[in-house]
């Protein structure tokens, strides 16, 4: 029998509102909802609060009102600061998983190997991303690891993945951590995109291409050798159908594979609930219908951040404030510059996924149900 | 090809300078190439010589009559994308944002570096800049030869 | 394979030093580490074999996720090591089944 069936659930919390996420998107919610007065819960299954934010070193794009220029890991200070602050109206449960998510409101969730049960009226759901995977011969092997691990060991518990690394993909995440890596002391041996161009910021590119990392665009990873370790990559050109080209395989000697072929929603809870899904590629795969407040086919489940699409984090500060605002005002506390705020939010959201490279989100929205704060 | 490989070509570099005459003053230099939602450069210029309309979107404009090399848009570029350039004689000072360790001391000799990464010359270090207030971003003001004007980019350390 | 110097983010040098075991052999960590980065800054980096094929598994997703970091710890199997701290004493093992429950 497992420890946890031991403990009896004695009762039901009961709570207006809980927030299950606490990365940028949550936080802001919970920022909003108690400047407007209302309570709430928020929860997050880490130790700490901040979410991926608190692995990126480098500065962040968007204007300041979404705190351009600011290095991720100051933003998830001060995002924890300013939650910090209404301690009397956000509850915080650190260090708890949500395991369970009912269609009349109740949260299940694991409190120091505790299994609990609330009671909630409404529910805002952050729960963020998950990393994609890529098929090849042994993709599995130890050594080969998504984008965001390696950032996770090395700037947040300050070890290095290897010494010699390959990156697979040229997303701003595939740069961004390339450029990190070097920044740790790891030798970069090669950027490599299926693509016949580079996915992220040119910024970016132009930041690792300087240092001397080679990026190399139509190309893949056809397999990696190893036993108990990746030891060996082999790369293939690719043509403009994405064939294999024959005769273009080139060999790697690496003892860590970064894998940075984009973020999926991690969208387990929402399912779980039984919101209404839809596959929509250009926001990264299962995402949930919403409506424009922000609120899923279930009345008062809201959803905000990557677990609604993928977007930058900038944009996940910017929905948090948006579904937190509409969450306590169906609740019926209205935040004292509500419509200020509302025009504002949306405002800046239709700037953010305004350029060139806001088209694959302008596109992703317009499937998913959303029609404003694009243009 | 900057889609490509992430070197932007001769023409892009080259609209981003102003007339040489201009150089004798020290100047920004915006590689900003693309339109990507960003806007610190614009709104940390002490002298309002940069400026990006209301979508942030936009490339940024500079008014190098304006512009008086200060450098404080080196650290604010999210995308390291600035630097500051003055003509000095036959030399050229630049001041560039760095964030790796080593940083140079002054008066060594570094690499001077182009944008594809390879070496093109000697780098004398006049000025390493770490202030609070750069958040981390180190700026260093070296001096490269002339002839590297429109290829200078970056330094490495000799080894 | 630790940081030892940094352009933006502080390590502290003088951490306290986790006692723990791998596979029966005396290691050791820093306070602070989870199970997977004590791990692998010794070098470790199959932590999990897969249930048929035996392959060797480590993390790929470092945030507890992915579930490739699953080890027995302390007697206890499918603890995701990417999210556990690492604890004086504690007892880490490869994992390379489902797990079973235990009384």
């Amino acid at each position: 029998m497992s420890k946890y069936s031991l403990i009896k659930v004695k009762y039901m919390i009961k709570k207006d509102l809980v927030i299950i996420g606490g990365g940028p998107a949550g936080l802001c919610a919970a920022k909003m909802v108690a400047e407007a007065n209302q309570s709430c819960m928020l929860i997050d299954r880490n130790q700490i609060l901040g979410g991926q934010l608190i692995k990126q070193t480098h500065m962040f794009f968007g204007s300041e009102k979404q705190y351009a220029k600011t290095r991720g890991i100051d933003i998830a200070e001060k995002l924890v600061e300013d939650v910090k602050k209404y301690s009397d109206l956000i509850d915080i449960w650190e260090d708890t998983t949500v395991v369970g998510l009912y269609q009349d409101k109740v949260v299940t969730v694991l409190k120091n190997e505790r299994y609990v049960k609330i009671q909630a009226k409404a529910i805002i759901i952050a729960t963020g991303a998950s990393e994609k995977v890529l098929a090849f011969e042994n993709n599995d092997l130890p050594g080969i690891y998504g984008a965001g691990a390696v950032q996770t060991l090395m700037n947040v518990y300050g070890v290095k993945p290897g010494h010699k690394i390959v990156m697979v993909g040229s997303g701003n995440i595939g740069l961004i951590v390339s450029y990190q890596l070097m920044q740790a002391g790891v030798n970069v041996l090669s950027i490599i995109e299926a693509s016949p161009k580079i996915g992220g910021y040119k910024v970016h590119a132009s930041k690792v291409r300087r240092l001397g990392v080679n990026i190399e665009t139509s190309c893949t990873i056809k397999k990696a050798i190893g036993h108990e370790n990746v030891k060996k990559i082999e790369t293939i050109k690719l043509d403009e159908n994405w064939k294999e080209i024959e005769g273009t395989e080139k060999e790697y000697e690496v003892d860590a594979v970064c894998i940075a072929v984009g973020l999926t929603p991690l969208t387990n809870l929402l399912s779980m609930i039984g919101c209404q899904m839809k596959y929509v590629s250009e926001l990264g795969g299962l995402v949930p219908i919403i409506n424009e407040n922000h609120e899923t086919s279930i009345e008062n489940i809201y959803v905000c951040g990557d677990a609604s699409g993928i977007e930058e984090a900038s944009s996940a500060i910017v929905e948090g404030y948006l579904a937190g605002l509409h969450a306590c005002k169906k609740l019926g506390k209205f935040h004292p510059k509500n419509d200020e705020l509302m025009n504002e939010y949306h405002q800046q959201l239709t700037n953010l996924r305004n350029g060139p490279f806001g088209e694959k989100i302008r596109i992703g929205l317009k499937k998913q149900g959303v029609c404003k704060d694009v243009s | 090809m900057l889609v490509k490989d992430g070197v932007a070509t001769y023409e892009q570099v080259i609209s981003r300078f102003p007339k040489q005459e201009f150089l004798v003053k020290p100047k920004a230099i915006i590689e900003c190439y693309e339109n990507i939602p960003c806007n610190p450069c614009s709104t940390s210029c002490p002298f309002d010589a940069i400026t990006i309309l209301e979508d942030i979107n936009q490339l940024p404009k500079i008014d190098f009559d304006k512009c008086t090399g200060c450098g404080v848009c080196i650290y604010n570029c999210p995308g390291l994308a600035i630097m500051v350039c003055q003509i000095i004689g036959d030399k050229v000072r630049f001041k560039i944002p760095y964030e790796f360790l080593p940083y140079p001391n002054e008066s060594e000799t570094w690499h001077a570096i182009n944008r594809k990464g390879e070496i093109i010359g000697d780098a004398l270090i006049e000025k390493v800049m770490l202030t609070k207030r750069q958040d981390r971003t180190a700026v260093i003001q070296v001096l490269v030869d002339k002839e590297n004007l429109y290829d200078f980019v970056t330094i490495r350390r000799k080894i | 394979m630790r940081i030892k110097e940094h352009p933006i983010l502080n390590f502290k040098e003088e951490r306290k030093v986790i006692h723990f075991t791998f596979n029966n052999c005396p290691v050791t960590g820093y306070e602070g580490d989870t199970i997977a980065s004590a791990l692998h800054a010794l070098g470790i980096k199959k932590l999990s074999e897969s249930m048929n094929l035996k392959r060797p598994r480590g993390f790929y997703c470092a945030i507890g996720n992915c579930s490739s970091c699953r080890m027995i710890v302390d007697g206890e199997p499918n603890v995701k090591t990417c999210v556990t701290l690492l604890k004086e004493g504690m007892d880490v093992k490869v994992q390379s089944n489902k797990g079973e429950i235990y009384d």
